[in-house]
């Protein structure tokens, strides 16, 4: 053989290789996912201007290998913070961090370090992720509708190269073989179409449903963040047992509105703390440990509609008017009275304290603003701070404690100053904190100062006329209320998103044809070949059955050895080409 | 104070779910080093298998299913035997029943359809190494009842589910994982040459769990007293035992990948590495079936994560924070949904996917452990 003849042989079988490919990948796009960029022909690209550059980027950002660096960046733009903390969770947190990392606060505060999840980058690949979301899931939806109306692709014209392949000759005629055929397959819900000599069938479309359901539940899950970050926003307040709370920005302690949901959308409702119930273990290592918390609350919707009751516990919050109102710590409000020297009540009132432990050993302050005179004749302020225990303990080390979380032997410790609260200052100042800059401890004598321990029903003299009695205890509960209006979406699109992927993971979309053709002896050459994603092992399987099936109305002819792979198998160097079947299989994807 | 709930706790069955902890601990030490030897005499009929291996060059994996319909004699429905014979030895037999005449038709698959060739075992066909792999086997299996044991009486002893800290989730997860190598096993899949890995695995993450994550059996900390620790803890829990089985087969899918592409190129040298090699499954099987485990955990990883947000949602008023646990559990699920695509995009396929399926698992433990231990959130959970 001379060169040239090599070279002209190569090449017709080239050509031949080529034509072979195209029919093979028409037939075998299961998957209208987009093709991969090498495929994609670049000349078109060069030289076409602004319109040809945007094309261009439209194309990069919609294909899968944008997609998938995109996806890789939104991970690792996700790491910093989860290293540093963040404003939104906890500003101590950030403070405390910048105060030991002084050199880097400059610098993190400008790349957003301290709040990641909405600084401009972390924004910007999320956008990016899901323009180029909405850029494969439009065209995708198109090519799949016009899938489900077009009819399964026609046999290729060598089905003994398609991956799984069966033929043997029998005496039954064509037609009697391709109804047979038909009827198998529409047996196993296979979608056929009948062409010419070949009958063409698909199965699995659920996969590309699923597919899509999924990345449109995954944009239908953003916009519903979208929304509640936009119109979401919540308040958290304190209410003593018997006190009132109406849904309205003044009362809240602390309120985080966002650019939809300002003091002005907040729903008319309120409620009133009935009551609140704890119990705990009394026995055992986990002694003290609670077993439940329940606030009985009374709540109305509108300014004044009728009561309703209801409770808040830890993980059951309670639904008013569609916002939530969760139930998140609780503690002790002794009822403090503070008399002036006239015997005037200057301070009636049930006084939160904040725990401190798990024995609720609290934190109390008590702030008289009005009528008290000191013993110099002029107005002056008082404070208390100290320590309430609702099972209290007078510990020689740590001083009083408490030492269980029930109100068993409630005890209020305190001291007491005179002076300026400092309330005027204008500087924003916490219930919770006595701020005794300009104030003067109140003394008994020269050295000792003022103490006292007060139980229920009990009272103390003060030092400059006047006392301070304990009339009574109650318990106060914090609540949150919330209010997420995309929580519903959110949580139904990621139901969606989950039946998608699984149909999408699941499912194997595959298609098999049957092409039957009687010869001018008589005899018919059944041929089946099927075709399924790579990662179905089953199609072997499936064809097998077919053929199985097929046997009762197209019995193979025993002299036939059934060895024939069809006309051209023998003299066709590529049919047994593995390489071929996995370029053709790869396009796909 | 918190809102705290729980149940008192009988120290007597915690005592004894220690015991049977470190117990199976040791009966793994024993299965451990029996998957050892398995691996180890395996090597002797090295040669022999060699030559074979060598002679069975990648381009003939076309193999052959072969439907033989064989006629019976009246009215009794014949049946039918779909063999699919691998090239370099070993068979499968499919059998179906199907009401056929008579007639022989060979189906040929070839490509990604064919099945690929298969390593002879850990065993090597080698029947001493056979028997050791036997009795490692058994071993995994009572030790996997001792842990069962452990872990049962421990949530008993608190009265509530047994992943309540770091420590009973290490414990209840590498048990969970041995269930499934062992279900696998006997429902006839032959994937012994797992054993040696995940012992590794499970003494690792078992001995990590006894001396560093160790916490007293006790009641839950306030916000994990709720149904949802059962849903998306054991959620959580399985996908780990589950992940880590993908982890392993991806690592040694590389491993293969990198040895068959250098037989193909004729560059083995035939030392133990090649020998081992050899006796691995193809790297098709391994690559396929690491794409399964994680496929199948991906929807379940996403489940958890989305009742993750919900319990967040009734426990502490937001369904998603950005606490450091939300978001490895994020990354995590970000990465595989990268490996995912990686797998379906043409030029991702193969090594890069795989590598993409180890940095998943990587996030996946930093999430389980580096955060619970490492950096505070409001998840409270490793009890440390
Ligand atoms: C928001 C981030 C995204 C996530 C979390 C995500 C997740 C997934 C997952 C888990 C799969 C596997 C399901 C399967 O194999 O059928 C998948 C498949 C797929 N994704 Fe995405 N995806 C995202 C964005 C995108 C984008 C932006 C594109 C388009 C450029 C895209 C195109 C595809 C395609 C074409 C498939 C199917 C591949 C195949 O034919 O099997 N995805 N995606």
């Amino acid at each position: 053989m001379t060169d040239d003849r090599e070279a002209a042989d190569a090449q017709a079988a080239d050509a031949r290789a080529a034509e072979e490919r195209d029919e093979l990948s028409a037939a075998g796009r299961l998957s209208s996912a987009p093709v991969a960029e090498q495929d994609q022909p670049e000349a078109e690209v060069v030289g076409i201007g602004v319109l040809g550059w945007l094309r261009w980027t439209w194309r990069q950002l919609t294909s899968m290998r944008v997609a998938l660096i995109l996806l890789f960046l939104l991970s690792l733009a996700a790491v910093p913070g989860s290293l540093i903390p963040q404003t939104a969770a906890s500003p101590s947190k950030v403070e405390a961090w910048q105060e030991k990392h002084k050199a880097w606060v400059s610098l993190f505060d400008k790349l957003g370090m301290f709040h990641v999840y909405s600084s401009f980058w972390f924004s910007a690949i999320y956008i990016l992720l899901f323009v180029s979301l909405v850029g494969c899931i439009i065209p995708r939806t198109w090519q799949f509708v016009g899938v489900l109306r077009a009819r399964p692709p026609a046999a290729p014209r060598h089905l003994v190269r398609l991956p799984v392949y069966a033929t043997w000759r029998s005496s039954a005629d064509a037609d009697t073989v391709l109804t047979a055929a038909h009827g198998a397959l529409r047996k196993r819900r296979f979608r056929t179409s009948a062409a010419g000599d070949a009958i063409s069938s698909e199965k699995g479309y659920l996969r590309e449903f699923g597919n899509l359901l999924f990345h449109i539940s995954l944009v239908a899950m953003l916009i519903a963040f979208a929304v509640t970050k936009l119109a979401g926003g919540q308040g958290t307040v304190i209410v003593v047992e018997g006190g009132t709370f109406s849904n309205n920005v003044t009362q809240y302690d602390d309120f985080e509105p966002s650019s939809l949901y300002t003091a002005d959308s907040l729903k008319a409702f309120g409620f009133t703390l009935d009551g609140f119930d704890a119990s705990f273990q009394t026995s055992g290592s986990a002694r003290g440990e609670a077993v439940n918390f329940d606030a009985r609350l009374s709540y109305w919707l509108g300014s004044d509609g009728k009561k309703t009751s209801g409770t808040a516990s830890v993980n059951h919050p309670l639904q008013v008017d569609g916002d939530n109102i969760y139930l998140t710590a609780h503690g002790f409000a002794p009822v403090i009275k503070v008399t002036n020297a006239k015997g005037e009540v200057i301070y009636d009132g049930a006084t939160p304290c904040l725990p401190q432990d798990a024995n609720v050993t609290s934190l109390c302050t008590i702030k008289v603003t009005d009528g008290y005179v000191g013993k110099d004749g002029k107005k002056t302020q008082l404070g208390f701070s100290g320590i309430f225990a609702p099972t209290a303990e007078v510990d020689p080390v740590l001083g009083p404690r408490s030492t269980f979380p029930a109100a068993n032997n409630p005890g209020l410790f305190i001291t007491g100053y005179q002076g300026d609260l400092g309330m005027d200052t204008g500087i924003a100042q916490s219930v919770y904190q006595l701020d005794t800059t300009a104030m003067k401890q109140l003394k008994l004598d020269k050295t000792n100062p003022w103490k006292a321990q007060l139980h229920p029903g009990q009272g103390m003299k003060l030092p400059d006329g006047g006392t301070i009695t304990m009339t009574g205890l109650k318990q106060w509960a914090n609540f949150t209320v919330a209010h997420n209006p995309g929580t519903g979406s959110a949580l139904v699109s990621s139901a969606l998103a989950i039946i998608g992927l699984i149909g999408s993971l699941f499912v194997q979309r595959r298609r098999i044809w049957v092409r039957a053709v009687t010869g001018a002896d008589g005899v018919t050459v059944v041929e089946l070949a099927g075709l399924a994603r790579s990662e179905s092992s089953r199609i072997a399987d499936e064809l097998a059955e077919v053929a199985l099936v097929l046997q009762d109305s197209a019995p193979a002819d025993r002299d036939g050895d059934g060895t024939d792979h069809g006309e051209d198998a023998d003299d066709d160097p590529s049919a047994e080409d593995p390489e071929l079947t996995a370029t053709s299989l790869s396009k796909e994807r | 104070m918190n809102l705290a709930a729980a149940e008192s706790v009988n120290s007597n069955l915690a005592h004894i779910s220690n015991v049977l902890i470190y117990s199976s601990m040791a009966v793994y030490l024993f299965a451990f080093l029996a998957y050892t030897a398995e691996w180890t005499f395996g090597g002797r009929s090295r040669v022999a298998r060699q030559s074979a291996a060598l002679s069975a060059r990648p381009g003939e994996s076309v193999a052959t299913a072969v439907a033989e319909a064989e006629a019976a004699a009246s009215t009794a429905a014949p049946t039918v035997s779909v063999s699919v014979a691998k090239a370099g030895g070993g068979t499968t037999t499919l059998t179906r029943t199907v009401a056929a005449k008579a007639g022989k038709v060979d189906i040929v698959a070839k490509g990604d359809s064919a099945p690929p060739v298969e390593g002879a075992g850990a065993s090597g066909g080698d029947e001493q190494a056979d028997r050791l792999g036997r009795i490692a086997v058994s071993l995994t299996t009572l030790a996997a009842l001792l842990q069962l044991g452990g872990v049962v009486t421990r949530g008993m002893s608190a009265g509530r589910p047994p992943w309540g800290n770091l420590y009973e989730f290490t414990c209840a997860m590498t048990l969970v994982a041995v269930m499934v190598f062992l279900g696998l096993l006997y429902s006839g899949r032959d994937v012994r040459w797992l054993g040696l890995p995940l012992m590794l695995g499970v003494l690792t993450g078992l001995g990590v769990a006894v001396t560093v994550l160790y916490a007293a059996s006790e009641q839950l900390v306030p916000a994990l007293h709720s149904y949802w620790l059962w849903i998306h803890v054991s959620g959580a829990m399985i996908c780990g035992g589950a992940l880590y089985a993908g982890a392993i087969t991806a690592g040694m899918y590389v491993c293969k990948d990198f040895y068959e592409a250098a037989r193909a190129e004729g560059r083995t040298k035939g030392g133990r590495w090649s020998d081992i090699c050899e006796r691995m499954p193809s790297a098709a099987t391994l690559d396929k079936l690491s794409y399964r485990i994680n496929a199948i955990v991906f929807p379940l990883w996403t489940f958890t994560i989305v009742a993750g947000a919900i319990w967040a949602e009734s426990a502490w008023g937001h369904y998603w924070q950005w606490d450091p646990t939300e978001t490895w559990a994020f990354i995590t699920w970000v990465v595989y949904a990268c490996y995912l695509h990686a797998r379906a995009t043409a030029g991702w396929k193969g090594r890069k996917a795989a590598v993409l399926a180890l940095v998943a698992f990587s996030c996946y433990l930093i999430n389980a452990y580096g955060v619970s231990i490492f950096i505070n959130g409001v998840h409270s959970y490793a009890g440390l």
